[in-house]
């Protein structure tokens, strides 16, 4: 197992990425470029607002952003699904999506494939948090489909 | 005073979570013994249809269910005639909405404040967008207060209709009622008042507050799920129209479409109306008055101030209606999500609400579009106040990220 694995199994660490992705977090704020798809999440159940953008390309997530209101786990799930999935081939980037739900649902899951989002592997115990947990990444989802219809 | 250690034994839920500490009330209330018994009864004892059987038990659940009308009458100062039952208070708001349709036209204004909640709200939007209403709002101060000076500014001629909550539900601001009535009736205007974070606190007096229509729910007040009541002036309530046709309501119909409707309040209570939810109404109802409203008003105002004191003196928490006297308290911990912080309260055994409670639109008056919600009742002890307190110093970031390690 290499290091940085086994600093992925130490809840502490888990825990100040996901403080950290909520307080700092990545590719925050949303441009104005029409190339970018764009997807609205509002939760019904609780307050999470928020508006992930992407600018798929040539079988490519070029780049993802977010923007909006939303509680520690919906921010820092999506702000990490942002780092993991730029610069991923479509494929590789909807691999990664479904092994990050397979993680939600608790179900088998390879966790080397989503890096520091097995943070949220015990989202699943807390079912009325598993809505914030996955707000972005089904955004994302969403936006991955609608390029290959399109495509 | 009450006892309250003799109260918290008739609720089997606090006998069964020992540990739980529920300030959840304003979203519903646990319920005593003789409350579930009187329901579990009618299963067990004395199931049957009402208003149409001929046999002994039927006879019973008639005089049971006419009993509970006279019950929730009482509760509120009116007559068993003036109460119909309905499903819940959103139900009630509706049919109420619905039965004012006919004494408004086109370009009438209705009022309305923006702490309501969403049933205090939507229905009336509706009606106004469908028979071209103007929606106006009542001015209030930074915790939601109604000003008896602020309504009279908001009133004119054009207003038809008035829809406030006696005591709103996030922050517990109790309305000047009894006023805003009066000068609503001096312009010939309707006032339709939400009582359902009032009757299960505070002795109500439909009469004395002059309202013509007002609504609450009874899982709220100790009663079971799924009953709602709708009170209102005798004269009114024959004016209005039903929202639901059928059995039950009826005295006669023709093959010419031609029919006759029973008088109200029978006339709104369409099909087979539950039955055990409505006798377990009149027995909560029954409850609460044994107990005192007074008395249960004087308690939960000295157990709020308790624990607003203590939890005032708390760096991290941040309280949004610090000078109301009753009703919830809410906060937010300082730099921290709502839902977050209720999450790490859970995590502590402790129920609250969190978000924006269905006033969508309080936002713009508070200046903040999410909190947390404490909402005590009379079974609340200091005790849990203490430990309440103890816990929300502990409300942090990490705590919170904590619960799900």
């Amino acid at each position: 197992m290499s290091n940085v694995n086994s600093l992925l199994n130490d809840p502490a660490i888990l825990r100040e990425l996901i403080m950290d992705h909520y307080q700092y977090p990545h590719h925050h704020g949303l441009v104005e470029d029409e190339n970018y798809a764009s997807v609205h999440m509002a939760s019904d159940s609780c307050i999470d607002d928020i508006t992930v953008q992407s600018l798929i390309r040539d079988g490519k997530v070029e780049d993802i952003r977010f923007d909006g209101v939303a509680c520690t786990i919906s921010t820092a799930s999506t702000s990490m699904m942002t780092d993991l999935l730029r610069g991923k081939s479509v494929e590789e980037a909807q691999a990664i999506i479904d092994t990050y739900f397979a993680m939600i649902e608790a179900k088998e899951y390879d966790p080397d494939v989503l890096e520091e989002a097995v943070a949220f592997q015990n989202v699943y115990k807390q079912a009325n948090r598993i809505k914030c947990a996955t707000i972005g990444w089904k955004a994302m989802d969403q936006m991955i489909a609608e390029s290959e219809n399109k495509g | 005073m009450i006892d309250v250690s003799r109260i918290r034994n008739d609720f089997p839920m606090i006998r069964n979570n020992p540990d739980l500490i529920y300030f959840d009330n304003g979203a519903t209330s646990f319920k005593p013994q003789c409350v579930i018994d009187a329901v579990m009864d009618f299963y067990t004892v004395h199931t049957s249809n009402v208003h149409r059987g001929d046999y002994a038990i039927a006879a019973q659940n008639d005089r049971l269910y006419d009993e509970a009308r006279k019950s929730v009458a009482k509760l509120i100062g009116a007559e068993a005639k003036e109460i119909v039952f309905t499903h819940n208070i959103t139900a009630s708001i509706n049919q109420a909405v619905y039965g004012l349709r006919n004494l408004v036209k086109a370009g009438d204004t209705i009022l309305v404040s923006e702490a309501e909640h969403a049933s205090n709200l939507l229905p009336w939007f509706r009606l106004a967008k469908e028979k071209d209403l103007k929606i106006e709002y009542i001015p209030l101060d930074a915790e939601a207060n109604m000003t008896v000076e602020g309504f009279r500014s908001a009133m004119h001629e054009g207003v038809k209709i008035v829809a406030a909550a006696q005591v709103t539900n996030v922050l517990g601001s109790v309305q000047p009622v009894r006023e805003i009535t009066e000068i609503a009736h001096s312009y010939g205007a309707v006032v339709f008042c939400d009582g359902a974070q009032a009757v299960p606190h505070m002795k109500v007096d439909v009469k004395e507050l002059g309202v013509d229509l007002y609504g609450f729910s009874a899982h709220k007040m100790c009663g079971p799920s799924g009953v709602g009541v709708l009170y209102g002036r005798y004269d009114l309530l024959q004016q209005m129209d039903p929202v639901f046709m059928g059995g039950d309501m009826n005295a006669r119909f023709h093959k010419d479409t031609t029919v006759l409707l029973k008088e109200a309040p029978v006339k709104f209570e369409a099909g087979t109306p539950n039955i055990e939810g409505i006798i377990g109404t009149g027995r909560a109802a029954e409850y609460l008055m044994e107990i005192g409203l007074d008395n249960i008003h004087a308690y939960e105002k000295e157990l709020r101030a308790y624990f607003m004191e203590k939890l005032s003196q708390l760096d991290n928490i941040e309280i949004y209606n610090p000078d109301n006297v009753y009703g919830p308290i809410d906060f937010n911990a300082k730099g921290l999500f709502a839902q977050d912080a209720a999450g790490y309260l859970a995590s502590r055994n402790i129920a609250v609400r969190s978000g924006n409670h269905c006033a969508k639109i309080l936002h713009n008056v508070i200046g903040t579009d999410q909190t947390i919600r404490a909402s005590l009742y009379f079974y609340n002890t200091k005790e849990e106040c203490d430990r309440f307190v103890e816990a929300a110093k502990d409300i942090t970031l990490e705590n919170a990220v904590g619960i799900f390690f």
